[in-house]
Order: structure tokens, then sequence, then C-alpha cells
């Protein structure tokens, strides 16, 4: 078991700032076209974490021209150039699923203080 | 064609590839095995490479596999597996006491991965054989059952009727896997997919008899 976690240790990355669901974020995601690559940004809140390790995964939903859209990333993603928090939401859930059925001031979360 | 190495499964993990993605694969620590034995068409009638992986205590091994490898001049070594080789291949400029090592194999090689497959015990036939249920209500009387076992004028059941039964370990080969990996400096083969066996369980890995 060892040398596995050895090998999962490998390509965890060091930079992943901490951020938990109901914090906001921009994941700048590296996108390729044709045959060049670019930065594209998504940004939204955290529904949820899920998994440890090599394996752990994040989504984010945002609504993007009235249309909620949900992208799921791998958080140690070489694909993923950078993961900015904007802001910290104060949530008393992990999974917050309930905000696909709401949306304006309903769908709004607490801002987090921390000390 | 022949060349393959023997080693121990350690388990799943994911790794991601140059595209990013994450890909399933299985880590075996693969040798180092050393080549205990070298069998000629002119003294056995085949030709093949016996390899020796692994340890075990001395006082296990009795006498006669103690002779055996006293004769190749190398250390007693847990299992023993014959891979087969023509004058030709790759494994045929081995001799005996010569090391064989992850690099038998590069990254992008295809392989076939032969282990004894998880145990699953006694098992009804539609885990064992894939047979479909029968319908779990609307007055059935009839659920996970073997159906038929044949017509009336045999009076008998035929030879080879899929049944319930042991199931699992088995001697099983998963074909055309993708290696990874290759580790050589912590002997490990990283391969894509899941092979058989649990984890611990010795393996044996070839490359791929199809093309």
């Amino acid at each position: 078991m060892n040398l596995i976690e050895a090998i999962e240790k490998d390509q965890l990355k060091t930079n992943v700032p901490e951020f938990r669901s109901g914090d906001s974020v921009r994941v700048h995601v590296k996108v390729v076209e044709g045959s060049n690559e670019r930065i594209q940004i998504f940004e939204g809140v955290v529904l949820r974490r899920m998994g440890t390790g090599i394996s752990e995964l994040f989504t984010v939903r945002k609504v993007s021209q009235g249309v909620g859209v949900e992208r799921t990333f791998p958080v140690n993603s070489p694909r993923i150039e950078k993961i900015e928090v904007i802001r910290h939401g104060k949530v008393r859930r992990a999974r917050l699923y309930y905000l696909r059925k709401r949306s304006g001031k309903s769908a709004r979360i607490k801002e987090r203080r921390r000390s | 064609m022949a060349k393959g190495i023997l080693g121990k499964k350690l388990g799943m993990t994911q790794i991601f590839n140059e595209q990013g993605s994450l890909i399933p694969v299985t880590v075996i620590e693969a040798g180092p095995c050393t080549v205990v034995q070298r069998k000629t068409v002119d003294s056995d009638g085949y030709g093949a490479v016996q390899l020796g992986f692994g340890e075990k205590r001395e006082r296990l091994f009795n006498k006669p596999l103690k002779g055996h490898f006293a004769k190749a001049n190398v250390q007693p070594l847990r299992v023993l597996r014959e891979i087969r080789v023509n004058d030709s291949e790759d494994f045929a400029g081995l001799n005996v006491g010569d090391q064989v090592k992850a690099d038998v194999f590069a990254e992008g090689d295809k392989v076939d991965v032969t282990g004894v497959s998880k145990g699953k015990g006694y098992q009804g036939p539609i885990k064992r054989h894939g047979f479909h249920r029968g319908p779990m209500s609307h007055g059935s009387k009839y659920h996970r059952g073997p159906g038929s076992l044949g017509g009336v004028d045999a009076a008998r059941v035929f030879k080879g009727r899929k049944l319930a039964g042991r199931m699992g370990g088995d001697r099983r080969t998963t074909q055309g896997l993708e290696v990874v990996k290759v580790d050589l400096e912590r002997n490990l083969l990283l391969i894509k997919g899941a092979v058989p066996g649990v984890k611990g369980s010795m393996v044996m890995v070839r490359n791929t008899v199809k093309k």
C-alpha cells in the first residue's frame, strides 16, 4: 500500500488553496483548441468536494445566461492552471445540491468571516 | 514475441496522462526475477525460460527444490514459472542466473496479465454465468433459478450444464492491456485497467498474443 501511496503522492499538487463547499472559486482551465492551448476561466460556487488523494474531485456551479452549468474537476489535474478562491461562503452542509432548485435571492450564500 | 516477468499485484490507483485525463491503473511490483533454468528443444523437447520471483524463508524449501536452486547457483525463490521461447525471440539470449527487471517492457506496450481470480464462493447461475432473472412480482414464484435443465427424453442432465457452484479462484488471463508506466527504480509496472487476483497475489505479465 505504501508504494501505491507514493505513486499518488508524486502527482499531488502542492499549490492547491484551501477551499470547501460554499466557497466561490475561479478555476483556470487549460483548453486545447486545435493546436494551441489557452486558459479558460470557470467561475462559480463549489457544490461539493468528494474523494481523497489523487482521485479528489470538486464540482463548481454557475448560472450562465439563465442556465445552470456544473463542471466537475479533479483537484490535482494538470489541466487546471490554478484555483482562485474569491469568497468564503458560510454553509451548513457539505453537499449544496439544494442550490440547483434555487435562483436569485434564495440562492445567495452568506460570507464566512475568517479571523 | 515471448517475454515476460513475474510480479505481485499491489492494488489499483489512478494517474494523470499527458492529456490530463485520469486513467485507472493496476500497480504491479514486477521482478527482479532470476532465470533459474533454461529449457531447450534438444534437452527438454521445447524452449522455455524458467523465472523465479519472491522471497521465502530458507527452511520452507524442501530438499529437491533446494537442489534445483543450488544447481542454478541462485538464491531459493518463492515462485517458479516458465515462459515459452523460441530461438529467435527476445528472451532466447538469457542464461541461468540472469536477472529480468521491469524494463523488459516499455511504456505503450500491450501485455497479457495472468493471475488467479478472486474467489467468490458458491454463487447462483445469475452471477456465475450471466443468466437472466425471472419476474420478481405479478404472481411469479420463479426468481433466480437456473431454468430448464434440458429435455424430458434425455432423462438426465448433460455434463457441462451451467448451474450454481463455486465461482472464482481460477487462473485467468486479461489480454491486451497497456503498460502506462515503467518504474525501474521501484520495480513497478503500471498497467491500464484491472488484472485478475487479490492484492498481494502473484501475477505473470507477458507481451500480448494478439496484435
